[in-house]
């Protein structure tokens, strides 16, 4: 595996990568380019939640690391992030050239207020398909209540609400 | 680099390492330094920018890349996505060899565990923080609301509910309802 095959392999899932790009970076690094196997696909994904940062974008990182090092890497991030990168651009420059046509004032703030469902339904998504323990209950809503309602910085938030996360889910799996 | 573009990378920089979970979970922290701190965007503005980094396919990163085009054009752009992907870069790689050979620790399975329920009440904030500011009337609620819905109930692409969301308020404001 070279540097361009990591470059193309995740240029092709920045590119189709439409609302979300998750279930795909499986099919594109398992299925189709067999450069992981299932529980070597799974145990890379682990260790990339446990990073500060986006995930997918960890998830590039370290995969070009693991086949060409920290250079294949950063080929790997390129290739991750050029297509939607332009994409943006020539949208967000379109929305700029017609920023006081009605129309696109109007379809603009129903698309944010739909993008703000996106991200509460996402939330709830994700209560929904794990369990719904005391911890995961508890530390959710607190870190809700603190950072939504109460509007406190997030590293005051983390510092105290990972530590505690950290301790009392302890023995379990 | 302008000074302008040096301060957003800063910003950025200082974001990079707090998003636990994904880049979702530091957007409201970023709301809070960006509207309410530096007073760069207003909470329209800035949820209008989440918006369009939606529309874009990719990771949700993107959407701080946009940040500093919007505000600072080209060098803003690069400030923006030096600052909120280098220093978490920089971790991933340098951990890369260390976390592979301990990828069965229970230490690190029972980290990202923690990490998880705080991930979750991020997302929510960030959709929290995000309606309160786009949700200018009763009709953009059922349009955050229907979405969240969508979502929780649909394996369909999300864009099909921004589709919606943005027919709906086109016609509502032909209506002359907005």
């Amino acid at each position: 595996m070279t540097r361009i095959d990591l470059f193309l392999g995740f240029l092709k899932l920045g590119a189709i990568g439409f609302g979300g790009v998750g279930p795909l970076t499986r099919r594109i690094v398992v299925e189709e380019r067999r450069w992981l196997d299932e529980a070597e696909f799974a145990a890379l994904l682990g260790l990339c939640q446990a990073l500060p940062g986006a995930n997918v974008c960890n998830f590039a990182l370290m995969l070009g690391d693991r086949f060409c090092g920290p250079s294949g890497g950063l080929c790997a991030l390129a290739g991750l992030l050029v297509a939607p990168l332009a994409f943006l651009l020539v949208i967000a420059s379109f929305f700029a050239a017609f920023a006081h046509h009605p129309d696109l004032r109007a379809a603009l703030a129903g698309a944010a207020a739909a993008a703000a469902g996106l991200a509460l339904g996402t939330a709830l998504k994700m209560l929904k398909n794990l369990p719904r323990t005391p911890l995961l209950l508890g530390v959710a809503a607190v870190a809700f209540a603190a950072v939504a309602l109460a509007r406190l910085p997030l590293p005051l938030v983390l510092g105290v609400l990972a530590p505690a996360s950290f301790f009392f889910g302890r023995g379990r799996s | 680099m302008n000074d302008l573009a040096f301060r957003i990378f800063l910003r950025f920089a200082g974001l990079s390492l707090l998003a636990v979970g994904g880049a979702a979970a530091v957007l409201p922290e970023a709301n809070r330094q960006l509207v309410e701190g530096e007073h760069w965007f207003s909470a329209q503005q800035f949820a209008e920018i989440f918006a369009i980094a939606q529309v874009a396919p990719g990771p949700n990163v993107i959407v701080f890349p946009l940040f500093g085009w919007t505000l600072a054009g080209w060098s803003g752009f690069l400030a923006a996505t030096l600052g909120i992907l280098g220093p978490s870069s920089i971790l991933a790689l340098g951990l890369a060899r260390t976390l592979r050979r301990n990828a069965e620790a229970p230490w690190l399975k029972r980290l990202k565990g923690a990490l998880i329920p705080l991930a979750v009440g991020l997302m929510a904030a960030n959709g929290y923080v995000l309606a309160r500011a786009a949700d200018a009337n009763l009709l953009l609620a059922c349009v955050t609301f229907a979405a969240a819905g969508f979502v929780v109930y649909s394996s369909r692409s999300p864009l099909w509910a921004m589709a919606a969301g943005a027919f709906l308020a086109v016609a509502a404001g032909r209506l002359g309802w907005m």
